[in-house]
């Protein structure tokens, strides 16, 4: 498949909506978050076929009117191709749609973001921190937490 | 009979027997396992000095060793396996993590074990090379040889 052939189907389903920012190598385009839903489920279900979600992760850019950036990575196994989907959030209403209803995976990658940056996900079935532990306070991948902020669960000797 | 002949010869000789039988738990987190892989294996043989058998169960061990990095949710897990074993018990903070944090001065990582347990020898290095794991071996057996023995009938008596 053609790497015009995809953008341009974007482009013809989804007027105006997309944005091609592909660089070089594989596709990427940036969206706005309303729509995100309705893009993967056209990627995945569509004839392109993107059946897997290889990564999903966060930016964080401090001062900016849209702080958070939200980068999916998606590959699909039947054509060889990969597809890059980037979304900002405003960091007032860091909230999202989950992809847990496409992908099983996005459950526990979705939880590894809410645990770092702090971003909400709608309609997530379990979201709850993953690495850190339950009583952490903050997001500590967040530009804001303090560099060498620790919060121990025992206590420590000096 | 306090430091009398046979006192100090007892002594003495506890020292020699529990330097040579140094039974050893790994606490093994990250990398430098393998560099501990390799001290314990045939190449450079931690047997050799009486410190060959690994039992994973810290009650059956005399010495602790922790190699690798330690985070904060899992210090409570280290002073656990610390506080399980019997005395007399010693313990190897193995590479540069175990020892100050090393590289990772961040939010996650406690900057030094020996703020949870006490550690008699440090061994720097990341990782540390065999020869460096074997020389801290060696002097920890000095130390076990010369310091003040403890045993039963002793502490019966005061």
């Amino acid at each position: 498949m053609e790497k015009k052939k995809i953008l341009d189907a974007l482009e013809e389903n989804f007027p105006g909506k997309t944005e091609d920012i592909s660089t070089y190598g594989d596709d990427a385009i940036r969206i706005n978050r309303d729509i995100l839903l309705d893009i993967v489920k056209f990627l995945k279900e569509g004839p392109y076929a993107f059946t897997m979600l290889l990564d999903l992760t966060c930016v964080d850019y401090p001062g900016q009117e849209e702080r958070f950036q939200l980068v999916y990575h998606l590959f699909s196994l039947s054509n060889n191709q990969r597809i890059r989907i980037k979304t900002s959030l405003p960091e007032k209403d860091p909230t999202v749609d989950s992809l847990t209803s496409f992908w099983r995976n996005a459950n526990w990658l979705e939880r590894e973001v809410y645990d770092m940056f702090g971003i909400q996900f709608t309609d997530h079935p379990d979201l709850r921190r993953i690495f850190m532990w339950d009583e952490f306070e903050g997001f500590p991948l967040r530009k804001d937490y303090p560099l060498r902020k620790h919060q121990p669960r025992i206590k420590l000797k000096e | 009979m306090e430091g009398g002949f046979i006192t100090t010869k007892f002594n003495h000789m506890l020292g020699w027997a529990r330097k040579f039988s140094l039974f050893h738990y790994p606490y093994v987190t990250a990398c430098c396992g393998m560099e501990y892989m390799s001290a314990a294996c045939a190449h450079f043989d931690l047997d050799r000095f009486g410190a060959g058998w690994t039992r994973f169960s810290p009650r059956q061990s005399d010495m602790l060793l922790v190699v690798g990095t330690i985070t904060h949710k899992s210090a409570p897990v280290l002073k656990t396996v610390y506080d399980q074993m019997t005395e007399p018990k010693w313990v190897l903070a193995f590479g540069t993590c175990a020892v100050s944090g090393g590289i990772y001065d961040n939010y996650a990582v406690v900057q030094g074990i020996d703020r949870i347990i006490p550690v008699d020898v440090y061994i720097p290095g990341c990782p540390p090379r065999p020869e460096t794991v074997l020389d801290a071996l060696i002097k920890l057996q000095k130390k076990i040889q010369n310091q003040e023995q403890d045993w039963r009938w002793k502490r019966k008596k005061s």
